[in-house]
């Protein structure tokens, strides 16, 4: 296909003795959407936010667009972040600020637009979105959850990144709000031409978004695959997962 | 035995090995933050709004604590000089220990307890919420959005409120001494100016200003470094207050020996 977006090679990432990455190889190519799934504290987390350089790996290689990422100085990594936008798990609104500002806020603060332009470009995402331009001025805490996901997601196109990384984007909402959703972030990668990496353990919304899918399984990339290669796989771990089995390789420590 | 002292030491090894840790997390902390508050891009909007929330909304607090100090300190001292027949002493007891002392002091330690916890709690918050991490994905850096507009409007605005606090707790000492114990208010006023030396104001002035260092910084890195929820806010709480209070008492002292001792 096309060139490589993201290829992270022999990743490596431990706090104190409890070990999360153990050797992750991963490619992204331009302008696809890759999933990955596993089970909770499997270290997806850990992933995207090694990717992004919240957190720094003890060793291993993140080439974006090519360049190394691993290491490199503050404004090497300021560059990085504005290719970058971020869905957050809980949605990490700035409740200080109202709906408008959350959603400009790459607008306003790095690309130094007027308010008044920001405030209209806002309005313009959110109803790409689904939302009125009536929750414009209105403090996030006012919204409800699915509301707030939509903020969130509009927050991270409004800057029209080359890279979203969408983190458990369906968590908590109802299954026709996590359709909504699923719809939406097609939508937006889609419509942005961005590469989109999805961490998830929902299944249904995997299938929903993926081009790829990889099963991360005690900090390796165990499997990797399209969907229609998901149905037809015979790798017990990943039909543990799919299935959704307390029976099989994979063992719930408790 | 030995397996005792080893025990014993053991013990004692892993709170040093964790105490040296958390002293080396504060010291880069410091560095990264006085380097923010030292280069641009400044955010004035946000110092603005700290400005009103630690100077403008701590005048009440700041007025009632210093008028009470300057008061109480008007009367015990009257209480003392009275059985040398020293009375005429007083003004000048409730100037220098309002300027020197108790203004800074106390006001820090209002201060800290109102503006400390605060920013703890707001800062922990965002940072349990992921909020931090999302600035950073917005290109922005949380040192200079959160941290330093918080420490710069600390260290301009303690200062000022100390100064303010001076005037009123010197006025409590006045208001005391005139309406209660009966001193003529003309030669009250009188003494309180003679004795007036820019030393005493200087130093309270001083101790201010690394108060609200303090304060500030406390209630940023405890916030910043909390994790766990609810509970871990909660101790970012009481730890930003608890550790600004004591190291306003601490500082107190070593600023008051640089000046004056000799």
């Amino acid at each position: 296909m096309s060139e490589s977006k993201i290829k992270i090679s022999n990743l490596h990432k431990a706090f104190g003795k409890k070990v999360v990455l153990d050797g992750v190889d991963l490619e992204l190519r331009k302008g696809e959407s890759l999933v990955v799934i596993g089970g909770s504290g499997t270290g997806k987390s850990v992933l995207i936010k090694c990717i992004q350089g919240l957190l720094t790996p003890d060793s291993g290689s993140i080439l974006i667009d090519g360049e190394e990422t691993v290491g490199a100085d503050r404004e090497q990594q300021a560059a990085l972040h504005s290719k970058m936008g971020m869905l957050f798990q809980g949605g990490a609104l700035f409740d200080s600020l109202t709906v408008w500002e959350n959603v400009a806020f790459g607008l306003l603060e790095n690309q130094k637009m007027p308010r008044k332009q920001a405030k209209t470009e806002a309005i313009r995402v959110l109803r790409q979105v689904g939302l009125a331009p009536d929750v414009a001025d209105l403090s996030p805490s006012e919204l409800s959850g699915g509301m707030q996901k939509r903020v969130s997601l509009a927050r991270a196109i409004a800057t029209k990144p080359e890279i979203i990384f969408f983190d458990e984007p369906t968590t908590g909402l109802d299954p026709i709000m996590a359709a909504v959703i699923n719809d939406l972030i097609i939508e937006s990668a889609k419509g942005l031409g961005a590469t989109a990496l999805t961490i998830t353990h929902d299944m249904a919304s995997a299938r929903k978004i993926a081009d790829r899918i990889a099963m991360l399984y005690k900090g390796k990339i165990i499997w990797e695959g399209t969907v229609k290669e998901l149905d037809k796989t015979d790798n017990p771990y990943v039909l543990q997962f799919i299935n959704g089995s307390s029976q099989g390789p994979i063992k719930v420590e408790i | 035995m030995a397996n005792r002292i080893e025990l014993f030491l053991r013990a004692l090894g892993k709170p040093l090995v964790k105490f040296i840790a958390s002293l080396g997390e504060l010291t880069l902390f410091i560095a990264k933050s006085i380097y923010h508050c030292l280069t641009p891009p400044f955010y004035f909007k946000l110092m603005g709004r700290q400005f009103m929330d630690i100077g403008f909304y701590s005048l009440p607090v700041v007025g009632l604590t210093t008028i009470f100090a300057g008061m109480v300190i008007a009367l015990q001292s009257y209480t003392g000089f009275a059985r040398f027949g020293a009375e005429s002493g007083v003004a000048s007891v409730v100037l220098i220990s309002v300027t020197r002392e108790l203004a800074p002091a106390l006001s820090g330690l209002m201060v800290a307890g109102r503006i400390g916890a605060a920013m703890a709690a707001e800062i922990g918050t965002m940072r349990v919420t992921e909020q931090i991490d999302a600035l950073v994905t917005l290109s922005t850096n949380p040192f200079k959005y959160l941290v330093a507009p918080r420490i710069i409007a600390g260290v301009i605005v303690l200062p000022i409120l100390v100064l303010i606090g001076d005037i009123i707790g010197i006025f409590g000492g006045y208001v005391v001494c005139v309406y209660k114990l009966g001193f003529n208010p003309a030669n009250y006023v009188n003494s309180t100016l003679q004795n007036l030396e820019s030393l005493d104001i200087v130093t309270g002035v001083v101790k201010a200003a690394v108060f609200g260092f303090i304060i500030t910084l406390m209630g940023c890195y405890n916030g910043y470094k909390s994790k766990g929820g609810a509970q871990g806010v909660g101790e970012a709480t009481t730890n930003a207050v608890v550790s600004a209070s004591i190291l306003i008492l601490v500082f107190n002292y070593i600023i008051t020996e640089l000046f004056f001792a000799k």
